[in-house]
């Protein structure tokens, strides 16, 4: 028996349920008793809340109840816990379940509805009248992050959240010396998670046990349970929190929300259970954004392309409130110099307040923005030298023969940056091959004899997955003989129960699809944190693996004493332990379970504890180190702006692949998330009245089929030396380096004009609106 | 002042009289009075298509339609798409075998709006799959499994 | 984003609709739904009659006749689109529906509605007008005809009472051999238009303009035939300079604003539509009198 699982694609354990609709997301639990919420919100980007009228909306047949903060008791009246909270922070806001009395964005709660069933809390919620103070609202990050600026919070003295640095060797003094200094500014864009499944959550109060349940669609049911317990100055003991199947994720749902909150607090108020289901509108208004950021980056660098340093500021548009304190700022400075073994980096942010909805991570959280910036400065280092662009990217490599390499950086808890293993060149090497890179300008030549205009785009990235410090979990061999894992984390789509069948499975050498899994809930006795970051297969995969190795030594121990023999001469197949070559020779897993649950008055094999099970913790230090390198093929039509993406190659290294077709899904999905933001996602506020404009599908364009080019994956595998398996993360891989790939294509495309892309989402009038410039430049 | 009014419909072949207030939505009367939660809701807003549904064998959204229009139809939900012995319709088995979904839940959308698209074009190309779909949004998979499921599924169908 | 409650009706006969239509007050018609569904979740529209007109079997139809096209105003866009009738007598309308929406959303929406809800990016109205449609409405004094030309009042506002309601519309479809295009760009497949084209041409034996169309969507407020422009193409040879003249009309119109695209843009974007638009259908018309 050897490892027949781990490393091959074996079809998802979780699809029978999903494709044939018996899915168990949290909208389709219906709890005896159960009502439903539906929240009042601001209709305004900044005001005060001077009165609230609710008795129109109580007095609507079927309302239950209509609260604002005031009902909700005195424990309410306080802000919010803030996630990660920082000693960086100079000014803190978190928002309160309801709103006291200020409002900072327009989708801010401000009174809740409870009734028999949605439609008639919405009928009630239209009919609470609300009288509105307005105040000046800050919607222009740059304006907002002035010192003179309107503040986003009445009475603050400035928007500024907080100033974070990160900084090794001397960029200062590099910049000054150097041959060439390059400086551009660039502007990203916020955009919105929209998993299509918006949050969720249903509480539940038993009086007599006091025990509080919900089921919230979440990344991070235990994190969820946590804040929870210190909001409401409850044990954590008395609350459970179980994430059902969630409908995706992308980050947003790793936080914790008002409406959890207030679901909780009306469960224990009214004593029955209560569902509130955000609809789409919803999303749009409160559930965080990200990616709005505007760099002054200075390069200094030598003729040869190599850079010698990196100088950046930073103006974060953080939206509203702090809900995930500086993690985002963090993972948007902490990333440089990527790949690139650049000797001096120095990054200052701005955290900014304004009156737009909250932000949080999404997808590869800041390092798509340092990626952007990195990758847009490669391909300008190689526009002023005239280089090459990948030339310039292999020049500044962090070479094989350095890992494991120190970037000079530390982490904020800080441990050295250090990069486990990887061949970023080789990785390159593949895409080019792949790509037909060197073929390319021969296609351009041809492609515009009849008028077109194409290009290629090329972005490299690495990335820090599998973050510290554990995912638990729990194997157990059941009298019956089947596998179980608990893990208390969860999947919002990835694919989690499959990969930890596998894992498990090959130690037993059993049908991955007959392990039972089960994730996502607080009764699970291992602990778990959150599904964020690219972090669970690398963090929970491990702790399965050293889980199941356990349990298979137990297994083989008692094996031996029952079959006396020795225990290197036993091996298991297909879920027993036998003679090797002596088939016949064997107990099965489920005996030797059975043996040690026992009953009353047998005792235990001599030297045993009770169940044939384990619960395990990989407990890394430091994060592993994926990468990867991209090459796309855009094509623009020069007289409208618009864009077409005709060709998508990818070649990554995830260290030791646990399924590759799940990570294929991982890689293409995310590229297909930066494409969106590269090209459509543009989520606009009206600057006058600070009004978010673009709320519906209709007007926030999300990248469907027919935009989307052939995506083709190599997979390279470097396993990281720092977990049992190898194993490093692929959630986030695809978006880190799609957006500035896209960016790179389409800017190629208009070389020809030497037109500059410092800047997403490009819709195609903007384009076209560069492409004039240039044109009548000309 | 609730108006409400008596409709039969055939869901997946089984005869249901249900009373409904008339604003209720199709997919609403699916999901909360019926309990067939396969069909999603993700945006009320028809766009995302993960309400598909078929009404008399056209695709359709059901956040946008109100049950009392369906009175008298047929509908099939993802629930009525595999055999009742359990056998996956090819649709199905095709998604399972390409990767087709993550987070499972655009997957009754999707599958909905294949199976219609294939019970018309049965040997579709791919930009013609792609279009189908184009009116479904999934945030997780890209699409790319998607589209494989839907050509491997056609395949399938034509063969069967 | 639950529909405010309603009174929900669903007459079986256009004379029972306009017996409802002229007793209810605040109520608004049902046809596809596709745009007026999304309005009432949104609570955007909170009428308090719903009139269904589903269930009114004599507003489906297509009915070719020698030189017209007459469409009931329950059509469903699939069907059209699948139409041989359609196909042989009007492609153009064939090709625009391409664009409109998703198959899902054309297996509910209708001509009907698409005309009454009247998106100024929408491309059905754009086809009406390039094929000279005459629009029926019945209203408590009877039905009355009113040309496409006078359909459009203001923006999303159709020339249509209270109590009326549009039943069916009437192309009118071309003799002669002709060529035909809708040319449009939108951001993705199927979404509405920043600027559409559509064209008919016909050519005499030496390639000169003998009969054109041409009409505009998603950048008036209601879609427009471009008649200066037509008039200046008649008896040209399509030639560069004779388009580039034409597109100068658009110039002078009074474009819209909005989230996915400025004015001045949609305009810039008419003039290379329209270019293109006159292209395709040209090749069209030549490929016919090749044909011949
Ligand atoms: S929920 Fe019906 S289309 Fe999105
Ligand atoms: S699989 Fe998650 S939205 Fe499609």
């Amino acid at each position: 028996m050897g490892a027949r699982n781990v490393g091959a694609v074996v079809k998802r354990v979780e699809d029978p349920r999903f494709v044939t609709g018996h899915g168990r997301y949290t909208d389709d639990i219906v709890l005896p008793g159960m009502l439903e919420m539906a929240f009042v919100r601001s209709s305004e980007a900044h005001a005060v809340v001077k009165s609230l009228d609710t008795s129109a909306a109580r007095a609507v047949p079927g309302v239950v109840a209509v609260w604002t903060i005031a009902d909700l008791g005195a424990i309410a009246q306080k802000p919010m816990v803030q996630s990660y909270p920082s000693p960086a922070i100079k000014q803190n806001f978190t928002q309160h379940p309801l709103a006291k009395d200020e409002v900072c964005y327009v989708g801010e709660a401000i009174a809740v509805v409870i009734a028999q069933n949605r439609y008639i809390a919405e009928d009630a919620a239209h009919l609470v009248t609300v009288d509105y103070e307005s105040l000046p609202h800050a919607i222009d990050v740059r304006e907002a992050a002035r010192a003179d600026a309107i503040p986003a919070h009445r009475g603050a003295q400035s928007n500024i959240a907080a100033t974070v640095a990160w900084k090794f060797g001397d960029a200062a003094g590099a910049i000054a010396r150097a041959p060439h200094v390059i400086r551009e500014t660039y502007r990203q864009h916020r955009g919105a998670p929209h998993s299509i499944e918006g949050r969720g959550v249903i509480a539940q109060h038993e009086p007599a046990a006091d025990q509080l349940t919900l089921w919230s669609s979440t990344q991070s049911p235990f994190l969820v349970r946590r804040y929870l317990a210190q909001y409401l100055e409850r044990e954590e003991a008395g609350i459970r929190v179980i994430a059902p199947d969630v409908g995706g994720g992308f980050g947003p749902k790793a936080g914790h929300y008002p409406e959890e909150l207030v679901a909780a607090l009306v469960a224990m108020k009214l004593g029955r259970p209560v569902k509130w289901i955000e609809d789409r509108r919803e999303h749009f208004l409160t559930t965080t954004q990200q990616r709005d950021q505007w760099w002054d980056v200075e390069v200094a660098c030598e003729p040869n392309g190599k850079v010698l340093a990196l100088r950046a500021k930073c103006i974060h548009d953080n939206g509203a409130y702090l809900p995930y304190g500086l993690l985002l700022c963090m993972t948007s400075i902490v990333p440089f110099p990527g790949p690139y073994a650049i000797p001096a980096v120095e990054v200052t942010l701005d955290c900014v307040f304004t009156n737009a909805v909250p932000t949080s991570p999404i997808r590869g959280a800041g390092r798509p923005c340092a990626a952007f910036i990195m990758e847009r400065t490669m391909d300008s280092v190689a526009r002023t030298l005239g280089l090459d662009r990948a030339d310039v990217r292999r020049a500044n490599f962090v070479r094989r023969d350095q890992f494991p390499y120190e970037t000079g950086g530390r982490l904020p808890t800080g441990v050295t940056i250090q990069y486990d293993s990887g061949d970023y060149a080789a990785c390159l090497d593949m895409v080019m091959k792949s790509s037909a890179y060197t073929a390319f300008e021969a296609k351009r030549a041809q492609a515009a004899k009849s008028g077109r205009w194409i290009g290629m785009g090329i972005a490299s990235y690495n990335e820090d997955t599998g973050l510290p410090p554990y995912e638990g979990a729990t194997v157990k061999v059941l009298p019956s003989g089947r596998i179980s894992v608990e893990l208390g984390s969860c999947s919002q789509g990835q694919g989690l129960e499959t990969i930890v069948a596998q894992i498990a499975a090959d130690q037993f050498d059993v049908d991955p699809e007959k392990v039972i899994v089960k994730t996502g809930d607080t009764a699970i006795s291992a602990i778990a944190l959150s599904t964020v970051g690219s972090r669970v297969a690398a963090t929970a995969g491990p702790s399965v693996h050293l889980a199941a190795t356990q349990v298979r030594d137990k297994a083989l121990r008692l094996a031996a004493l029952q079959l006396e023999a020795a225990e290197q001469d036993l091996e298991i197949t297909r879920g027993a332990v036998h003679i090797k070559g002596v088939a016949e020779r064997k107990v099965t897993l489920g005996e030797l379970a059975k043996r040690l649950v026992s009953n009353v008055n047998v005792p235990l094999p001599n030297g045993f504890t009770p169940g044939l099970e384990a619960t395990a913790y990989h407990t890394p230090e430091r994060p592993v180190y994926a990468n990867g390198s991209n090459v796309a093929q855009a094509e623009v039509d020069i007289e409208t702006g618009a864009v077409t993406l005709l060709d998508y190659r990818v070649a990554h290294d995830c260290g030791t692949l646990i399924n590759p077709m799940l990570v294929e899904g991982q890689i293409v999905g995310g590229v297909v998330h930066g494409i969106g933001n590269a090209l459509y996602e543009h989520m606009k506020y009206d600057p006058d009245s600070g009004q978010p404009v673009t709320t519906n599908f209709g007007d926030y364009l999300l990248p469907i089929a027919t935009e989307i080019p052939p995506i083709r994956l190599e997979h390279m595998e470097s396993p990281s030396p720092l977990n049992p398996l190898g194993v490093k993360g692929a959630g986030e891989g695809g978006t880190i380096p799609g957006i500035a790939c896209i960016v790179s294509a389409v800017e190629d495309a208009l070389k020809p004009l030497g037109v500059k892309l410092n800047e997403y989402p490009l819709s195609p009038e903007r384009l076209l609106e560069l492409i004039d410039e240039k044109r009548s430049a000309k | 002042m609730s108006d409400r009014r008596t409709i039969e419909v055939t869901v997946n072949g089984v005869r249901h009289t249900r009373e409904v207030e008339t604003r209720l939505t199709l997919g609403d009367f699916l999901r909360h009075e019926l309990g067939l939660t396969g069909t999603h809701i993700g945006c009320e807003h028809g766009v995302c298509g993960a309400c598909t549904i078929h009404l008399d064998g056209a695709a359709a959204r059901s956040c946008i339609l109100f049950a009392v229009q369906a009175h008298g139809c047929e509908i099939t939900t993802v629930e009525g798409l595999a055999k009742s012995d359990g056998t996956l319709h090819a649709v199905q088995q095709a998604f399972r075998d390409h990767h087709g979904l993550q987070c499972g839940f655009c997957t009754p959308g999707m599958q909905m709006t294949i199976t219609a698209f294939l019970a018309e074009n049965s040997s579709p190309s791919e930009k013609e799959v792609r279009e189908a779909i184009s009116g479904n949004l999934c945030r997780c998979t890209g699409y790319q499994g998607i589209v494989a499921a839907a050509l491997d599924a056609a395949q399938k169908l034509r063969g069967a | 984003m639950k529909p405010a409650p309603f009174k929900y009706h669903d007459p079986r006969s256009v004379k029972d609709l306009v017996g409802l239509l002229a007793s209810l007050e605040n109520a608004k018609l049902l046809a596809g739904g596709q745009s007026l569904g999304p309005m009432l979740n949104f609570r955007y529209l909170m009428p308090d009659h719903l009139i269904d007109l589903n269930r009114i079997a004599e507003l489906a139809y297509i009915r070719p006749g020698a030189d017209t096209l007459e469409i009931g105003a329950m059509t469903r866009q699939r069907t059209l689109e699948h139409s041989q009738e359609v196909q042989r007598t009007c492609p153009v309308l064939v090709e625009a529906l391409h664009s409109v929406g998703h198959i899902a959303t054309r297996n509910r929406g209708t001509i009907g509605g698409s005309l009454s809800h009247l998106d100024p990016a929408a491309e059905l109205p754009g086809v009406c007008a390039l094929h000279d449609a005459m629009l029926t409405v019945a209203g408590p004094n009877g039905t009355r005809s009113i040309a496409m030309a006078e359909w459009g009042v203001s923006f999303m506002t159709p020339n249509l009472e209270p109590n009326e309601v549009l039943t069916g519309v009437t192309l009118k479809a071309w003799r002669e051999p002709h060529g035909y295009a809708f040319v449009e760009l939108a951001r993705r497949q199927g979404d509405f238009a920043m600027a559409g084209v559509g064209c008919l041409v016909a050519l005499d034996g030496n390639s000169k303009v003998r009969r054109i169309a041409l009409s505009l969507i998603g950048v008036t407020t209601t879609p427009v035939r471009l008649s200066a422009a037509e008039k200046l193409l008649t008896g040209s040879d399509l030639a560069g300079e004779a388009i580039k003249a034409a597109a100068a009309e658009i110039g002078a119109l009074e474009a819209l604003d909005d989230a996915h695209a400025t004015g001045t843009y949609r305009k810039r974007l008419a003039g290379v539509m329209l270019g293109r638009a006159i292209g395709r259908a040209a090749e069209r018309a030549r490929m016919q009198g090749s044909r011949q």
